[in-house]
């Protein structure tokens, strides 16, 4: 199964984090400070697999891939193909690129709930659910809409548009 | 700012993470989001907050904790806000208590109600939200308010629901398998549902059931079979296509459980050869998911029960991969030749230079499968080359984790393989300088074990020699700064045991470098607890032997600075050694004996040689003595009644015995502070406490030492490393241990082994038109060697099967390490063939090629000598050589090919160089004719590679 999902830049400030198994705030940190650590020595033109079970237990391996300013960082356990994952980044990155047209690292950091709500699309509890960028935009867009509607006749933006108005 | 204003976030958040962006250190990020937790608490306090903007704290309250900071003080507003009507609110909350709590949390008791809500809401998204809560929130104690609804919605109309439904379920199984385990119907049920998507999610719960127990679920095979043949065939919608492939994820599922279906399962992995090599033959390699698969099919290949066709596609693929430039795909290459050559060792020699090219890669993932792999193909011939190259590698890592894990495995496959004793001591010796504190401290006694047992066999010359290179090399280590605590204590063992034995060192020398091994590491007991033992013993000998020792300055210095140690331990051991340098030579003889180590402390728990007094103090009117077993249920009173006794006959009943401090030393063991007149006579009694009970203790250290020996068993280590198996690799490669080495066939090995070297070698010379340097072929060599090898060995068992039983041996553990693949396939030869070979009915052109081999070994001078003792293998050689000509006919019998191959034999072995030659040997357009050329073309010692393109191009093409 998928142990989590790290997006952080190449600063290694972290952008987005689920641990699917529960991770207290600081474990969680030291994990992120342990991968970029190991991130930022690994040379250019190398494999996208890392075996860390050093970092995350017994049999974890790490499949990340390095685009533009981020680091998106797979985290999986040995019942899980490591090409298929790295495909699954793709998957994730294709359609976060769908999402915001060019996806840029200002994206990802003011949208990290949209992240989430993309990622959750794509896994869920651990394991792979949807792995057709298209289909996951399907429900993006689905969410979004009726959430707009809901959102509509509910009775209180004008405060928020006001301020953002400034 | 303005265009940022489309994120939907207010000037203050996007002002915030600017800001953090901007921090130039730590301290400064550290600083700014204080500050906003600080404005958070308050703002999320105030009264009436507007929900939208509660929903954006909420998210700031996310961002911040991601940071690391505790943002605990939010988690209940994060909670309310889930029981929101707003969709968007709604998930919001679901987010943010999902990132926030575990499920174990108190607050989880306020979402449940919530969850149970939403789970019946009829805004599908709704329910996917609390879907996806729940599997992330509910634990154990919470599954059954769920449940029911959750089982409800597998059969809901909209799929995503039913996906996810199944996904939950799936957790609750991961959670608590007892919760769910009426229910592991659904999962089957849902296999069969109209949407691919929700077959494809089923797959994740099934997957871990069939890994539990795949037994119950042989069933299914051909249906997954069938569902993996639809999918291959592009019979689901377009949208499933991923880069052209179709569904590919759930092809990787299905071919992961057919894997563990078909795991020694002959009947279950018919079923699925036709479609695994259709996978392989529509196998897109161009595309790193088509490689996925590719690589799926390898790693269930070589799980099922094998198949000698699949095999060779599997062998196929996985040279595609190691050949390939990308490293990804070189990594999952070794991956895959490790599973492969499980199954059949020889695959590895194909791929000998890209092994090797990947351990050389600047890589670090790739060295360190690599070296997986190197350790998976370990026997006693490549031992040696794989060990240093290992320890090489581990003196330069650093991560601590990974240095433990292959010194261990360094030592690990030493233990197992080591073709000699001083080989072996060497490594350790290695092992423990760069990695010392690093290793078990079992591995610490082993060595020593080894040492004072020597060889297992009676040949005292052999252990003595040992002994004092160990000696030697020790002296020498010893120079060196910083050496690991756990090594220190062998060294000061092997000096104190063996440091005088040979006569090359005076006693004052090493007790000398003994006194300066505890004076340089002042701080660490156990090697002063043993520096001290070792000096006491060398004295001791000396003693023995009747000649007087002086005491050396340093070492009076040592032993008074011990006297007033804190260690009481410390403290006894040099009050010892001072007792015993007044001891005579009978006393110190029977105190400390010579070379005793190894031999076996009796000791017996009755202590006879106290009964007299025990019976005087008996008669005297003392209780008698009651076991610990008797006392578990009495009273302390009457325990510490008895302790007195045994202590100081006479003492009345002390009850007060817990709170005035005792003059006596702590009762714990009575028995050892018995009168000191009835221990064993010794001159000066006053120090016969220190001396323990049992008289054939030398020391508490020695007691230890001998009683580790006695209780570590080291299962077969002894066996391994005697001479028989140094030559013989089939042994070692092979699971069989039911291995009879009879006279002249560990002889015959060896002449297979050193013949392979001499081909190898031979051939290298001659290879010019291959540019891979001479270094890395002859590390290639020495690596798969040792499979080349077994190579020729297995025809020469053939021929020499009715004379020589020692050979017996070879046919059948080749056939135990296919583990038992079809025996029908080739029934027309009488010696069993070699079932490992994927060119189908090849025997009878074997043996034609093997004295070929054995004839270039003695052509050649045989430059390189990995075996030290080639002068005990020519004797049998030419023997040999004339029993395999003569056997060839025989052999040859059932083939009908005979009198070609012999002659295609003579005439290779005229022109050895004829990689060319042999490609005209045979012709045939079917694949196995190209593959008994690839087997033959592989013995005469063409390694096969991108390098002999014009060999490979019918076999590939």
């Amino acid at each position: 199964m998928i142990r989590a999902v790290i997006v952080m830049n190449t600063q290694g400030k972290p952008r987005l984090t689920k641990f699917y198994d529960f991770q207290p705030p600081e474990k969680q940190q030291e994990m992120i400070r342990k991968v970029f650590g190991v991130l930022c020595n690994r040379p250019e033109n190398v494999s996208n697999f890392i075996q860390a079970d050093d970092i995350f237990g017994p049999d974890c391996k790490i499949v990340y891939k390095h685009l533009a300013t981020l680091y998106f960082i797979f985290v999986f356990d040995s019942s899980e193909n490591e090409l298929a994952m790295l495909d699954l980044i793709q998957v994730f990155v294709e359609t976060l690129d769908r999402c915001f047209k060019n996806v840029c690292e200002l994206d990802v950091v003011f949208n990290f709930n949209k992240m989430h709500t993309i990622l959750n699309e794509i896994i869920l509890g651990g394991q792979v659910l949807e792995t057709s960028s298209e289909e996951v935009m399907k429900a993006i867009e689905e969410i979004s809409r009726l959430e707009k509607s809901t959102s509509a006749v509910s009775l209180i933006p004008k405060a928020v548009s006001g301020k953002l108005g400034r | 700012m303005g265009s940022q204003g489309g994120w939907g976030q207010s000037k203050e958040f996007l002002d915030l993470v600017k800001s953090i962006g901007e921090a130039r250190s730590k301290a400064e990020e550290d600083r700014i989001v204080l500050s906003e937790i600080e404005t958070l608490k308050r703002r999320i306090a105030e009264p009436d907050v507007p929900r939208r903007r509660m929903k954006e704290y909420i998210i700031r309250l996310v961002y911040v904790e991601m940071l690391g900071h505790d943002a605990s003080f939010g988690y209940i507003h994060a909670v309310k806000m889930t029981h929101d009507d707003s969709l968007s609110l709604k998930r919001t909350g679901y987010l943010a208590v999902t990132l926030f709590l575990n499920e174990d949390h108190d607050l989880i008791i306020l979402i449940v109600n919530t969850i149970q809500k939403d789970l019946r809401s009829d805004n599908y998204l709704v329910v996917c939200a609390a879907l996806t809560a729940v599997c992330r929130l509910i634990n154990e104690e919470t599954i059954p308010a769920v449940l029911p609804q959750i089982v409800e919605l597998l059969g809901h109309p909209k799929e995503a629901i039913r996906k996810k439904a199944v996904m939950a379920l799936h957790r609750f199984y991961q959670r608590a398998p007892g919760s769910v385990s009426h229910l592991i119907s659904n999962f089957r049920k849902r296999l069969c549902d109209n949407d691919p998507g929700v077959m494809g999610a089923t797959l994740c719960p099934l997957f871990d059931l069939i890994t539990a127990d795949p037994s119950s679920y042989k069933d299914l095979v051909m249906s997954f079979v069938s569902i993996l043949k639809q999918v291959a065939e592009k019979r689901l919608p377009k949208s499933y296509d991923y880069h052209q492939m179709p569904a590919p994820f759930i092809q990787i599922k299905l071919l992961k459980i057919l894997a563990l279906l078909g795991s020694g399962d002959k009947q279950a992995s018919e079923q699925m050869y036709t479609i695994l090599s259709d996978i392989f033959r529509k196998g897109e390699s161009t595309s790193n998911i088509g490689n996925a698969i590719l690589y799926q099919c390898i790693c269930c290949v070589s799980s099922i029960y094998p198949n000698t066709k699949s095999l060779e596609a599997a062998a196929d693929a996985t040279s595609k991969f190691l050949k390939s430039d990308n490293h990804n795909l070189r990594y999952m290459g070794i991956d895959a030749l490790g599973r492969l050559i499980k199954i059949n060792p020889e695959i590895a020699e194909e791929h000998q230079l890209a092994v090797i090219d990947c351990l050389e890669d600047p890589d670090d993932t790739l060295k360190r499968k690599t070296f997986e792999l190197l350790y998976k193909m370990t026997k006693s011939t490549n031992v040696e080359v794989i060990v240093d190259r290992m320890i090489d590698y581990m003196i330069n890592i650093n991560d601590h984790h990974y240095k433990t894990e292959i010194a261990s495995r360094c030592v690990e496959l030493a233990e197992q393989y080591a073709p000699s004793n001083h080989w072996f001591i060497q490594t350790m010796n290695k092992v423990f300088e760069h990695a010392g504190d690093l290793v078990n401290v079992r591995v610490a006694h082993n060595l020593m074990r080894l040492i004072a047992e020597g060889f297992g066999e009676d040949d005292e010359g052999a252990d003595s020699q040992l002994r004092s290179s160990a000696v030697e090399s020790y002296l020498r280590i010893l120079g060196e700064p910083k050496l690991p605590s756990v090594f220190l204590q062998v060294i000061c063992w092997v000096l104190g045991e063996y440091g005088t034995m040979d006569g090359k060192c005076s006693a004052s020398y090493i007790i000398g470098k003994l006194c300066d091994v505890a004076e340089a590491h002042a701080n660490d007991d156990t090697v002063k607890a043993y520096a001290t033992t070792a000096i006491m013993k060398i004295f001791a000998y000396e003693i023995a032997a009747g000649r007087k020792v002086e005491m050396l300055p340093e070492c009076q210095a040592l032993i008074d600075e011990l006297s007033a140690s804190h260690s009481t331990d410390l403290q006894q051991r040099a009050y010892e050694l001072q007792a015993l340098m007044g001891l005579d030579v009978h006393a110190v003889e029977s105190v400390m004996p010579l070379d005793a180590s190894c031999e076996d402390i009796e000791v017996d728990r009755s202590l006879p040689f106290l009964s007299s007094f025990v019976q005087q103090s008996l008669e005297k009117g003392a209780r008698p003595y009651i076991s610990e077993s008797e006392q578990s249920g009495m009273s302390h009173v009457n325990i510490f009644r008895s302790q007195d006794l045994h202590e100081v006959s006479g003492h009345t009943l002390r009850f007060e015995a817990y709170q005035l401090p005792k003059p006596a030393p702590p009762a714990s063991a009575p028995i050892a502070f018995a009168p000191p007149t009835d221990l064993v006579p010794v001159s000066d009694p006053t120090y016969a406490r220190d001396i323990q009970p049992p008289p054939k203790v030398p020391s508490s250290l020695d007691a230890l030492s001998a009683d580790v020996g006695v209780r570590l068993r080291l299962e077969g280590v002894q066996k391994k490393w005697g001479k028989p198996t140094y030559s013989s690799s089939a042994a070692s490669s092979s699971s069989s241990t039911s291995q009879k080495t009879v006279n002249g066939a560990t002889h015959l090995d060896g002449v297979g082994s050193m013949s392979a070297q001499a081909r190898d070698n031979l051939y290298d010379s001659r290879r010019q038109q291959v540019e891979v340097s001479a270094e890395k072929q002859k590390l290639a060599a020495s690596l798969f060697g040792a499979s080349s090898s077994k190579n020729e060995k297995k025809p020469s068992s053939h021929k020499t099967i009715k004379g020589s039983a020692g050979n017996v041996e070879k046919p059948t553990t080749m056939v135990k390490a296919v583990t038992s693949s079809e025996p029908t396939e080739k029934t027309s030869v009488p010696p069993p063939p070699d079932l490992l070979d994927l060119g189908e009915p090849a025997p009878e052109t074997k043996p034609s090629v093997d004295p070929f081999q054995q004839l270039e070994g003695l052509l050649g001078p045989a430059p390189v000598q990995s075996t030290p003792d080639s002068s005990v293998v020519a004797g049998p050689r030419e023997p040999d050589l004339m029993a395999l000509y003569s056997d060839i006919p025989m052999t040859n019998l059932s083939g009908t090919s005979t009198n070609p191959t012999a002659t295609n034999f003579y005439a290779v072995s005229k022109n050895p160089q004829g990689a060319t030659n042999v490609s005209t040997l045979k012709k045939g357009p079917n694949p196995q004719d190209s593959l008994e050329k690839d087997a033959l073309a592989r013995q005469v010692g063409v390694t096969p590679s991108g390098k002999n393109p014009n060999l490979f191009r019918d076999l590939f093409g």
